[in-house]
């Protein structure tokens, strides 16, 4: 039977040479072009412009299918450890200390290229032969990696609510689903949307390790367009306004639903705004 | 499973992980760290200062740093720097800079962005009558910034400094990207070479793991010890 051989780097990293372009010698002085945006690329049917709104689009897509999952997992885990039940605490907190202390990249590595050979090997085939591969594992990979932060949020969340609001739903004989469902996670969420905020756009940022896997994201895409056309600088500050742009949306679209859903008496349901910074030390 | 799993090939080439990857890595952390700390600071006074230019100057620089993916900084900085140094020397055509030096300046500016914002956290969080207190002893704002106010901030934020050094340290592994020899960058090659994936990847998310996870652990116990008790 035919074996698949193990994966290898979709994104071969190159030596100097290769990323200094073709010219030989010393690099001589930078030659600016904008209209390089409308020129058709090497592929022969798109500008490099539709290039990288492509690669905005792969970036959309992984950061939201990721941020789905974050979500999902990331409830469940912090959720887990603030119940009574000790098992379920430590085991929310091995989860979140192991997606926190390996980088994202090494992860990346780890789903893409480890899992498929020490799982059993029909399976290792199969998931070696499927379409889109790196969109999948970045989803996975970036989703699992996000969880563990939206983890910290929910879990900080429940724990900066009065221990009255728990006490008071189980004294009104709701089991402990029900507290969470009805009493807790509705305060929680409200509390921590600034911070889930931020961990969104770190997802969309972060979306970008997914180029080594061989996704054809934003980056990716501007990184390919330096290669074929040799404007460096356009490329780049053209991807990097469009992160700009999806920071800003983003951020104001979020703004807007935090005002919608602000609880009544609180400073405005803020809680401080520091991004990454809160993380090991809610 | 693990039935062929190489052991062998991950002790074999220890010496070539550390000496050359863990050291680059770790060499790169520390300095960014230093660098970007201090670099953050000025930032943080800039964006504190009443003066409008340079508030607006700091504000933009970090929302620019913190909107942008890291990798896309890397690559930026990585054909950036050359053209800097020409600027900087005044040489006819763009310095070729070493890999170490273009990463040790892409981690100072970028991770200087989240220093800033700790530290402007952390002199906010002292209290305006100190500030009034050194004015009214007829100190200026240099000397109340650097006997008062700073060492106090520093001391409130040590551990999220160390934190965000620990996330440095994770965030160096992108240097891979440039093909550079750090320790993720070793171990690739090594797998690469070897057709040991499996066993080199496994390895270095161990180490990074505990690397991680031991250093956070020291920072948990270093936030309980140095407690300002009020």
């Amino acid at each position: 039977m035919f074996t698949p051989p193990p994966r290898v780097a979709a994104w071969a990293p190159q030596g100097r040479a290769a990323i200094w372009g073709r010219s030989g010698g010393t690099a001589v002085n930078y030659n600016w072009n904008w209209g390089i945006f409308w020129q058709i690329s090497p592929d022969g049917a798109h500008t490099y412009f539709q290039l990288l709104l492509l690669g905005t689009w792969w970036t959309l897509a992984t950061a939201f299918s990721a941020w789905i999952l974050a979500l999902v997992f990331g409830s469940l885990i912090g959720v887990a450890r603030t119940t009574p039940n000790k098992w379920l605490v430590r085991f929310g907190n091995a989860y979140v200390e192991l997606f926190r202390n390996i980088p994202l990249l090494v992860q990346m590595f780890l789903w893409y290229f480890v899992l498929p050979e020490v799982v059993p090997a029909s399976l290792g085939i199969w998931l070696k032969q499927q379409h889109n591969a790196s969109f999948y594992t970045a989803v996975v990979a970036l989703g699992l990696y996000s969880s563990s932060r939206v983890a910290e949020q929910v879990r900080a969340g429940i724990l900066s609510l009065p221990r009255g609001q728990r006490f008071a739903g189980q004294a009104l004989g709701l089991t402990l689903p029900q507290t969470y469902r009805y009493v807790l996670l509705p305060m929680a969420y409200r509390i921590i949307l600034p911070p889930l905020t931020s961990e969104f756009l770190n997802t969309i940022k972060n979306s970008s390790v997914a180029l080594t896997i061989g996704l054809l994201e934003l980056t990716a895409r501007a990184r390919a367009m330096q290669e074929f056309s040799f404007q460096v600088f356009e490329a780049f500050t053209a991807a990097t306004i469009i992160y700009i742009i999806i920071n800003v949306i983003i951020t104001e679209g979020m703004r807007r639903l935090e005002r919608h859903v602000a609880i009544p008496g609180y400073l405005g349901g803020k809680v401080p705004k520091r991004g990454k910074l809160r993380l090991r030390n809610v | 499973m693990f039935s062929n799993f190489d052991f062998d090939v991950i002790w074999r080439s220890l010496p070539y992980l550390f000496l050359d990857g863990m050291t680059f890595t770790l060499t790169l952390t520390a300095m960014a760290t230093l660098l970007g700390i201090f670099w953050g600071t000025v930032l943080a006074l800039m964006r504190l200062s009443g003066f409008a230019p340079l508030s607006l100057f700091a504000a933009g620089y970090v929302n620019l740093m913190r909107s942008v993916p890291l990798v896309l900084m890397i690559f930026w900085f990585y054909f950036l720097v050359p053209y800097i140094g020409q600027w900087i020397t005044g040489a006819s055509s763009p310095i070729r800079v070493g890999a170490f030096v273009s990463s040790l300046v892409t981690f100072s500016l970028f991770e200087a962005a989240f220093f800033s914002e700790i530290m402007r956290a952390g002199i906010q969080s002292i209290p305006r009558g100190q500030m009034a207190a050194a004015q009214a002893l007829g100190m200026d704002y240099k000397t109340t910034m650097a006997y008062i106010v700073l060492p106090q901030a520093f001391r409130n934020m040590v551990p999220v400094l160390l934190t965000q050094t620990i996330i440095l340290f994770q965030d160096t592994s992108l240097v891979y990207v440039l093909s550079i020899t750090d320790f993720l960058g070793a171990a690739s090659k090594i797998a690469q070479r070897d057709g040991r994936l499996v066993e080199m990847y496994l390895f270095a998310a161990l180490v990074y793991f505990v690397i991680s996870l031991a250093a956070s652990y020291c920072v948990r116990r270093l936030q309980h010890r140095i407690a300002i008790i009020r």
